[in-house]
């Protein structure tokens, strides 16, 4: 068999505390972010991601905090985004134990940190997020600021630049449908998986099984990021493999 | 048993330190001093990023590549390689130019080069390990499974005898090599969760 395709759940934390609070039961503090990382190491996700929100520079800490104390009870690969902006953020990310830091904001407006990054670190760690809003038939635009803010960046081109540059993996949201639960934007997914050598993470709009194989088989990504449909507990990783597998995509046995 | 973690700057140190008293590990000291690795039971070198850089900030440790070699090739000290820590064991490493390696198990480090473009490099994510037969010897320590793999280069060994293990991606890789008392791996133990801790177990115990 070759590489699976990995099912990551993300999780976002604002001031060291999960957002979009995850209704498990038996959980001691539900809003503890390393509480929901060991279910999900229990449950055999195959990545997790964190989204830092915090929006104060004050309280970017608190992320360390999260990061370190994951990886001593949690022994799978962590994605962490958000609020880099320069190498040194994502040094201290990696040493606390992130596997991989993505940039945001901070790459579409110098994208050579992502070449910084890579340079020091290597590729394998630098995630390139590509948060994009549709703007005509078959063309999309980068938005920064939670998809508030047009760039007139041409998504696709921002995708390959990334890619250029050194990112190991880009993270492809659809800033149209994040929240939505009406699935990926498939095409947008896809003009990119095809276009760059590097594995694409499909995100954003995630709200049925039948989204996540979509985004693999149409999508062409080599992993599938969502939220809500695994916190609220409408589906396990488990359930997610198996429909995965359902599909013929290869996948992790349990 | 002093298992001597070696620190030369890699990213995924704590993370290997973790799963290492995870798998059981009572006294794993995290050093940069030669003396301490010369005198330990069992030697591990972590490793991510790339191959040059990692190779420079291990032999710029005074004495650390000596005490390594005397150690592991002379008195047979158990030894580990994670990821770079396992390729730098080869001749040489082709990223960003050729850079001579330590030379422990004969072969060359070189970049992943699908043939088919819908294979995606790097090679990310969990892959199997599929034992080698032609290494018997190995088979106490490393179990077929999955495991995380994170990489753009991979081991070319020059002998196949001391290819302990495989994965695929777009044809074989090695996944791990093998030589006397060396074990080194490409996919990452300390994020490949319980196959992940019982390898480190099962090194914790080797008797080679």
């Amino acid at each position: 068999m070759t590489v699976r395709t990995r099912v990551i759940p993300c999780l976002d934390v604002a001031n060291g505390r999960v957002v979009k609070g995850v209704n498990f039961v038996d959980l001691k503090d539900a809003g503890d972010p390393v509480e929901q990382a060991k279910l999900y190491d229990a449950a055999g996700a195959d990545e997790l991601c964190f989204l830092d929100i915090t929006a104060t520079h004050e309280a970017r800490g608190t992320i360390l905090d999260v990061v370190r104390r994951t990886a001593e009870v949690c022994f799978m690969p962590v994605t962490v985004g958000g609020g880099v902006r320069t190498p040194e953020d994502a040094r201290a990310l990696l040493l606390a134990g992130a596997d991989k830091v993505a940039v945001n904001s901070a790459a579409v407006a110098r994208p050579e940190l992502v070449a910084d990054i890579a340079d020091r670190f290597g590729s394998q760690c630098i995630v390139g997020s590509v948060d994009a809003r549709r703007v005509g038939e078959n063309r999309w635009e980068i938005f920064t600021h939670g998809g508030r803010k047009p760039t007139g960046i041409d998504a696709l081109e921002h995708a390959l630049r990334l890619a250029e540059l050194g990112a190991g993996e880009l993270l492809v949201t659809s800033m149209d449908g994040d929240g939505t639960r009406r699935g990926y934007d498939l095409a947008l997914i896809r003009a990119i998986a095809d276009a760059v050598s590097v594995p694409v993470i499909a995100s954003g709009g995630v709200g049925t099984l039948d989204h996540l194989v979509e985004g693999v088989v149409e999508g062409h990504a080599s992993a599938v990021l969502a939220a809500s449909i695994f916190h609220f507990g409408q589906h396990t990783i488990a359930e997610a493999h198996q429909a995965l597998a359902a599909a013929h995509i290869p996948v992790r046995s349990h | 048993m002093t298992i001597a973690l070696i620190d030369y700057g890699a990213g995924n140190l704590h993370s290997v330190h973790n799963a290492l008293r995870k798998a059981g590990a009572e006294n794993v000291v995290i050093t940069a001093d030669a003396d301490i690795v010369a005198k330990a039971d069992r030697i591990v070198l972590p490793g991510v990023g790339a191959f040059r850089a990692c190779r420079d900030a291990l032999v710029a440790i005074p004495g650390m590549v000596d005490a390594m070699n005397d150690a592991v090739n002379q008195r047979g000290t158990p030894f580990l390689g994670v990821c770079v820590g396992m390729q730098l064991l080869a001749d040489a490493g082709e990223e960003f130019g050729r850079h001579e390696g330590l030379g422990w198990i004969p072969g060359t480090v070189r970049l992943i080069e699908p043939t088919d473009p819908t294979v995606k490099v790097p090679h990310m994510g969990w892959n199997d390990v599929v034992l080698n037969g032609a290494n018997s010897g190995i088979s106490a320590l490393i179990e077929a499974g999955e495991a995380y793999f994170l990489h753009s280069y991979h081991y070319e060994a020059a002998d196949p005898a001391h290819v302990a293990a495989v994965t695929d991606h777009g044809g074989p890789l090695v996944a791990a090599v093998a030589r006397d008392t060396i074990i080194g791996c490409q996919f990452h133990p300390e994020k490949s969760q319980r196959y992940g801790l019982s390898f480190l177990s099962r090194f914790l115990d080797w008797r080679p």
